[in-house]
C-alpha cells in the first residue's frame, strides 16, 4: 500500500514558529485544537440539551403543578405561573432531540475524536487540508449558535419534533414555531450539513492518503475504521437531508409545493397541491437511518479501543469487527422506511424495509459477541474510560433487542411513536453514544490535555450514570407498552378512558424524571472534574494507558506536526496486547517484529 | 407509595456517593505518591464487584418491573387480529429477554470475573473464526424464524378488507376528529378539499349542491373574491401595504380555487350524489363487534396519527392522500369493562403524531356495541340524515335543497339580501351587505364562520 507520509507542511521546525493567540486558539488550523473546539462546544450544547430534558420531565412527572424551576428557566412568557406551555413542550423537545443527536453526537463525538485521533493514529502531520478543517468548526459553531439563539425568539423555537415533518414544520400557521424558529432551525442545519461535509470529506482523504509507511489498511486500529465508514456515511446520506431541509424552506417562503397538498390550515385554504408529505419523510431518513450509525458507529470505535486496551488482550475478531461495520454501513442506506410502516406506505415495501432491518441485527450481534469475547480470560484494568466502555456494550445489547420488535412491521403497528421507540432509541444510540463519548474523554483526555482525570470521580460520574440512565430508559419500555403515545404535553386524556392505566403512567413518570434528575446531577461530577483537570489534574506520562497506538508516541506537549522528527514507521497491528514470549503485555505499532514472530 | 421509595433510594444513593467522594479526596491527598492513571487493585476489585451488584440491580429491576406492569399494559386486545399480533408481541419478547438476560450476564460476569489480577496474564486470543461463524449463524436463524412470523401477520393485517366490511371514513383536523359512515349503501359520497364549508360541508363532501354551495361562497362570501376585490378598489377605504398585499395574496389564491371548483362543477358526475346523500356523521366512533370495518383517513391540514390502542390498530392520516386500515372489534365496550373489572373504561382513538399544541388532547371515544344495539343507532342516524330538517346534534349533512341556503354570509342578527345570481358589478346591496361586515376579518370570526376568513 502506498501510505508513504507526505509531509507538506514542511515541519521540519516544528513548534518553533511563534503563534498569536488567535491562530492558535480560535482560528487554528491544527487538528488538535480543532478536536479540542468541538469538544468544548459540544459539551456546552450538551449542558443545555440536558437541562431541556429535565424541564419537559418536571411537566411529564407533576403535569400541571407550578415549578419555580421552570419559571426561571423559562420566564412567564413559556411557563406562565411556572407552568410549561404546551407549546413550549414540543419546543423544548424538538431542540433537545436536535442537539443532542446533531450537535452533541453528530458533531461533537464525531467531530472531536475523528479530528484528534485520525492523523495520530494513522501517523499523518496534520489533517489532508488543516483550512477546510478549521471551517468545518467555524460552519459547526455557527450553526450550534443558531440553534441556541433560536430557543431566545419571540414564537419559540422549531415544535414540530426533531424530525420536522411538513405540513406542520411547513406552515406558520400550524403551530407557533413553524414561524422564525423554524428558519432558523432549517438554517442552522443546512450550515451543519456543511460543516459535517467539509469535515467527512477531510476525513477520508487523510485516512486513504496520509497513512505513514507500514499503516496498511489491515493495520488501522478499529476507530479509524469506524471513523472512516463513518464519514462515508456523511457524505453520501447528509447532501440529501440538505436537499429536503431546502425544499422544505423553498415550500416555506417560495410557495412550492413539495410536501403540502389540499390543505387548510386555521380556516385558510392554500392552494398547493400534488405535493406529498411521505417524500419529506423518505427524504429525510434516508439521512436519519445512516444518522443513527453515524452516531453509533464512532462510539463503538473508540470502545473496541479502550476495551482492549484495558483487557490487555487483542480485540477479538479484528477483521469480522471490520466486516461488520462494513456490513452495518452498507445496511443503514436500505433500512430508512422501517420508521414509515404506518405512514400510509405501500404494506409491500414495508415487509422489504422489515427484512433489511432485521439483517442489520446480525453484524451487531457479532460485534456484541466479539467486545464480550475480548473480556474473557483478560486482565481488566478499571480505568473510568473502561467503564464506560462496559456500559456502551450493555446498552448497545439492551437497546438493540428492542428494535428487533420495531423492525418488525406489525409490531411497529402498535409501538410507533410511543414511548416504546423512545426508549429504544435512546438506550441504543443515546446512552451507548453518550457512554462512547465520555469513555473516549477520559482515555484520550491525557492526548487532549496532557493531564489526567481524576479516577474516583470518575467511577462516581460512572455509577450515578448508568443507574440514572437504566433508571430513566428501563421503565419507559413499559410506558410505551401501556400505549403511551410520545410528544405529549400530558396523559390527562386518560382520564377519559382507562384510569388504570394513567395510573399506572404517572407512577412510572415520576420515577422516570426523578432517576433523570439523579443522572443529570451526576452530569455535574463530570463537568466539575473535567475543568477542574484541565487546569490542575496530574500531569500525564506519554503513554499511560499502555496502549499500542501511535497517539502515545507523540510528545505530550502538543507540536505542531505532531512528531517531533521523523513519523514513525509501523510494523504491526493495533492490539498487540498480551502477546506471548513478549516482555511487556503491550507492544506499540511502531515496534518492528522480532526474529521469526508472526504479524497475528 | 413505590415513588417515595424510590425517592429515598435515590437520596439514599446520593449520600453515600457524596461521602464515598469525601473519603476519596481525603485518600489520594494522603497516598501522593498513587500516580492517578495507575488504577490501584483496590479500585479495581470494587469496580469488579459493582459490575455484578449493578447486574443484579439491573435484572432486578426489569423483573419487578415486568411483574409490577406486565409487558402489554394497554391490557387485552379487542380486535381479532390484534390478539395474533400481541402472540407474535410475546413470542418476540421471549426471544429478546433470553438474549438480554444472556448477553448482558456474560458481559457483567466476565467484567467480574477477569478483572486484573497480579501475575496472571491475559490470554491472547486474537480470533477464532468457528466461534464467530457460530455468532453470525445462530442470529440469523432466530432472525429468519422472526421475520417469517412477522411478515405472515403483517401481510395479513394489512391485506384487503373482505367484501362484508363496513366502510367509515375518520377524518382529523387541529385537534379533533369525525367519522363520516358511509350509510345504509356503504358506498362513501366523493370529497374535494376545496369544497369545504366550516358549518354547512365540514368535511368537504362532493355533490352538485356542495360544488356551487363552495362557488358562490367563493365568489360572495364574506372574505370572497368579490368581497376582496372590493375592499382592493375602494378608495375610500386606506389600506396599509401588509393589508394589501396580504389581500392581493388571498385574492391571487381565490382566482386559482375558482377556477379549479368551475373546473369540478363541469366535470361532475350527477349520479355519483347519491353515494353522500346517505353519509352521517358522528363524534363517537360508533361500532359493532365482531363486524369487520374497512376505515379510511383523510386530514385536513397537518399529519395525524388514528391510533387505536385497543385495537392493536394505527395508521397516519396525511394531508393530501387517503390512507387506511381495516379491524374487526372482537369485544363490546361492556365486555370489556367486565373483563377488566372497571367500569368506565372506554376504547379510544388517539392521536399519535405530533400535529400542534393541543396534540395530545386529540381524541375520539370509541364505542363497541352488540348488534342489535348497534343497528339501532345506524338506523336512527342514517334515517335522520335523509329526513330534512333533521335534529341531530352532531355537524351533520343537513342541506336539503328545499332549505338550501345560499346567503351563508348572513349573520342572524343583521339579515342581508340575497345575491344569489346577480351581476357584482356596481351592485349597491352587496357593498351595503360587506360595510356591515366591515370589522369581520379581525373580530367576527365567530360571526364569520362557514367562511374562509381573509388571511390578514
Ligand atoms: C438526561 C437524559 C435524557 C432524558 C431524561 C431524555 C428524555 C427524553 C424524553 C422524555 C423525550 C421526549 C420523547 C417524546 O415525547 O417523544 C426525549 C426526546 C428525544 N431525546 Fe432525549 N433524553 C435524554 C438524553 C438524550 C440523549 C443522550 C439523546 C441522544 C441521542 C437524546 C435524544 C433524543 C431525541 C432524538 C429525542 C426525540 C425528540 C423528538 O421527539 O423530536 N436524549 N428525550
Ligand atoms: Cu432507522
Ligand atoms: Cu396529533
Amino acid at each position: 500500500m502506498a501510505a508513504v507520509a507526505i509531509d507538506g507542511h514542511g515541519h521540519d521546525d516544528h513548534g518553533h514558529h511563534e503563534e498569536s493567540f488567535v491562530s492558535k486558539y480560535i482560528f487554528s488550523q491544527d487538528h488538535k485544537m480543532i478536536g479540542k473546539q468541538f469538544l468544548m462546544t459540544a459539551v456546552f450544547m450538551g449542558v443545555v440539551a440536558m437541562i431541556l430534558s429535565i424541564l419537559f420531565r418536571v411537566q411529564l412527572a407533576w403535569p400541571g403543578e407550578s415549578s419555580d424551576f421552570l419559571s426561571f428557566f423559562l420566564g412567564e412568557q413559556w411557563a406562565p405561573g411556572g407552568v410549561l406551555s404546551e407549546d413550549m413542550y414540543l419546543g423544548l423537545v424538538t431542540i433537545h432531540g436536535t442537539i443532542m443527536v446533531f450537535f452533541l453526537l453528530t458533531g461533537g463525538l464525531s467531530g472531536t475524536f475523528s479530528n484528534l485521533l485520525i492523523p495520530l493514529q494513522v501517523g499523518a502531520r496534520d489533517m489532508a487540508s488543516g483550512f477546510l478543517n478549521m471551517l468545518s468548526y467555524w460552519f459547526f459553531f455557527i450553526s450550534a449558535m443558531i440553534m441556541f439563539g433560536s430557543l431566545f425568539v419571540e414564537t419559540g423555537p422549531a415544535m414540530a419534533g426533531w424530525t420536522i415533518y411538513p405540513p406542520l414544520s411547513a406552515l406558520p400557521q400550524a403551530i407557533s414555531g413553524s414561524g422564525l424558529g423554524m428558519t432558523l432551525w432549517l438554517f442552522s442545519m443546512a450550515i451543519f450539513i456543511a460543516s459535517s461535509l467539509l469535515g467527512s470529506l477531510n476525513y477520508i482523504v487523510t485516512i486513504l492518503n496520509l497513512r505513514t509507511s507500514g499503516m496498511s489498511m489491515t493495520r488501522l486500529p478499529l476507530t479509524i475504521w469506524a471513523f472512516f465508514i463513518t464519514a462515508i456515511l456523511g457524505v453520501l446520506s447528509f447532501p440529501v437531508l440538505l436537499s429536503a431541509a431546502l425544499l422544505l424552506l423553498m415550500d416555506r417562503m417560495a410557495g412550492t409545493s413539495f410536501f403540502l397538498s389540499d390543505i387548510i390550515i386555521q380556516g385558510e385554504m392554500l392552494t398547493n397541491h400534488g405535493g406529498s408529505p411521505l417524500l419529506y419523510q423518505h427524504l429525510f431518513w434516508f439521512l436519519g437511518h445512516p444518522e443513527v450509525y453515524i452516531v453509533l458507529l464512532p462510539a463503538l470505535g473508540l470502545s473496541s479501543e479502550i476495551i482492549s486496551t484495558n483487557s490487555r488482550k487483542p480485540i477479538f475478531g479484528y477483521r469480522a469487527m471490520i466486516g461488520s461495520m462494513l456490513a452495518i454501513g452498507f445496511l443503514s442506506f436500505i433500512v430508512w422506511a422501517h420508521h414509515m410502516f404506518v405512514t400510509g406506505m405501500n404494506p409491500f415495501l414495508g415487509s422489504v424495509f422489515v427484512f433489511t432491518t432485521l439483517l442489520i441485527a446480525i453484524p451487531s450481534a457479532v460485534k456484541a459477541f466479539n467486545y464480550i469475547t475480548t473480556l474473557w480470560k483478560g486482565s481488566i484494568v478499571f480505568a473510568p474510560a473502561m467503564l464506560f466502555a462496559i456500559g456502551l456494550v450493555s446498552t448497545f445489547i439492551t437497546g438493540g433487542v428492542t428494535g428487533i420488535i420495531l423492525a418488525d412491521a406489525a409490531l411497529d403497528i402498535t409501538t410507533h411513536d410511543t414511548y416504546f421507540v423512545v426508549a429504544h432509541f435512546h438506550v441504543v444510540m443515546g446512552l451507548s453514544a453518550v457512554f462512547g463519548m465520555y469513555a473516549g474523554v477520559y482515555h484520550w483526555f491525557p492526548k487532549m490535555f496532557g493531564k489526567v482525570m481524576n479516577s474516583k470521580l470518575g467511577y462516581a460520574h460512572f455509577w450515578i450514570t448508568i443507574v440514572g440512565a437504566y433508571g430513566v430508559f428501563f421503565p419507559m419500555h413499559f410506558v410505551g407498552l401501556a400505549g403511551a403515545p410520545r410528544r405529549y404535553y400530558d396523559y390527562s386524556v386518560y382520564s377519559e378512558f382507562d384510569k388504570e392505566s394513567l395510573a399506572m403512567q404517572m407512577d412510572l413518570n415520576v420515577i422516570i424524571t426523578v432517576f433523570a434528575i439523579m443522572a443529570a446531577l451526576g452530569q455535574f461530577i463530570f463537568l466539575f472534574n473535567f475543568f477542574y483537570s484541565i487546569f490542575r489534574g496530574p500531569k500525564a506520562p506519554q503513554n499511560p494507558w499502555k496502549s499500542n497506538t501511535l497517539e502515545w508516541t507523540t510528545p505530550v506537549e502538543h507540536v505542531h506536526g505532531n512528531w517531533p522528527g521523523e513519523l514513525p514507521t509501523v510494523h504491526r497491528w493495533p492490539y498487540d496486547y498480551s502477546k506471548p514470549g513478549a516482555e511487556e503485555d503491550f507492544i506499540p505499532q511502531n515496534v518492528p517484529l522480532v526474529e521469526g514472530e508472526e504479524e497475528h | 407509595m413505590v415513588t417515595k421509595l424510590i425517592i429515598l433510594l435515590v437520596i439514599v444513593l446520593g449520600v453515600i456517593a457524596a461521602a464515598q467522594l469525601m473519603r476519596v479526596h481525603e485518600l489520594s491527598s494522603k497516598l501522593g505518591e498513587q500516580k492517578e492513571h495507575e488504577i490501584s487493585n483496590r479500585d479495581n476489585r470494587w469496580n469488579a464487584s459493582m459490575m455484578l451488584v449493578f447486574m443484579i440491580v439491573l435484572f432486578g429491576g426489569f423483573i419487578w418491573l415486568m411483574l409490577t406492569y406486565g409487558w402489554v399494559g394497554r391490557g387485552e386486545a379487542a380486535s381479532v387480529h390484534g390478539h395474533e399480533l400481541d402472540w407474535l408481541l410475546n413470542l418476540n419478547f421471549v426471544i429478546i429477554i433470553a438474549v438480554f438476560f444472556l448477553t448482558n450476564f456474560l458481559l457483567f460476569w466476565f467484567a467480574y470475573k477477569y478483572v486484573k489480577k497480579p501475575g496472571v496474564p491475559a490470554f491472547y486470543y486474537p480470533h477464532n473464526n468457528k466461534l464467530e461463524m457460530v455468532w453470525t449463524v445462530i442470529p440469523a436463524v432466530v432472525l429468519a424464524v422472526i421475520i417469517i412470523f412477522g411478515l405472515k401477520s403483517w401481510n395479513s393485517v394489512t391485506s384487503e378488507s373482505g367484501k362484508e366490511a363496513v366502510n367509515i371514513e375518520v377524518f382529523g383536523y387541529q385537534f379533533a376528529w369525525q367519522a363520516r359512515y358511509a350509510g345504509a349503501d356503504n358506498q362513501l359520497g366523493k370529497f374535494d378539499y376545496k369544497l369545504t364549508q366550516d358549518e354547512k360541508n365540514p368535511l368537504a363532501v362532493m355533490t352538485g349542491e356542495s360544488i356551487q354551495l363552495a362557488i358562490d361562497s367563493m365568489e360572495m362570501g364574506l372574505g370572497g373574491i368579490a368581497w376582496l376585490e372590493d375592499k382592493l378598489n375602494d378608495r375610500d377605504i386606506m389600506l396599509t401595504p401588509d393589508e394589501r398585499a396580504a389581500y392581493d395574496k388571498d385574492l391571487n389564491a381565490k382566482e386559482k380555487l375558482i377556477r379549479l371548483l368551475y373546473q369540478m362543477r363541469q366535470s361532475h358526475d350527477a349520479k355519483l350524489d347519491k353515494y353522500a346523500a346517505d353519509d352521517f356523521f358522528a363524534d363517537t366512533l360508533v361500532l359493532c363487534v365482531d363486524q369487520e370495518y374497512e376505515f379510511s383517513f383523510r386530514s385536513k391540514d397537518v399529519i395525524h396519527s388514528a391510533y387505536f390502542p385497543h385495537f392493536r390498530s394505527q395508521m397516519n392520516v396525511v394531508p393530501g392522500m387517503t390512507t387506511r386500515l381495516k379491524f374487526t372489534p372482537d369485544k363490546t365496550t361492556v365486555e370489556m369493562r367486565k373483563s377488566r373489572g372497571v367500569d368506565d373504561f372506554e376504547y379510544v382513538l388517539l392521536c399519535n403524531k405530533i400535529c400542534g399544541g393541543s396534540h395530545y388532547k386529540m381524541k375520539m371515544m370509541v364505542k363497541v356495541l352488540e348488534k342489535t344495539e348497534y343497528d339501532v343507532w345506524f338506523k336512527s342516524k342514517s334515517e335522520g340524515v335523509l329526513s330534512a330538517g333533521a335534529t341531530m346534534k352532531d355537524p351533520a349533512w343537513d342541506i336539503e335543497p328545499a332549505t338550501f341556503d345560499y346567503k351563508f354570509h348572513k349573520t342572524a342578527a343583521e339579515p342581508v339580501e340575497a345575491v344569489e345570481g346577480e351581476e357584482l358589478d356596481g351592485d349597491e346591496e352587496l357593498v351595503e351587505g360587506q360595510e356591515q361586515e366591515e370589522a369581520d376579518p379581525t373580530d367576527g370570526n365567530e360571526q364569520a364562520e362557514g367562511h374562509d376568513a381573509p388571511a390578514v
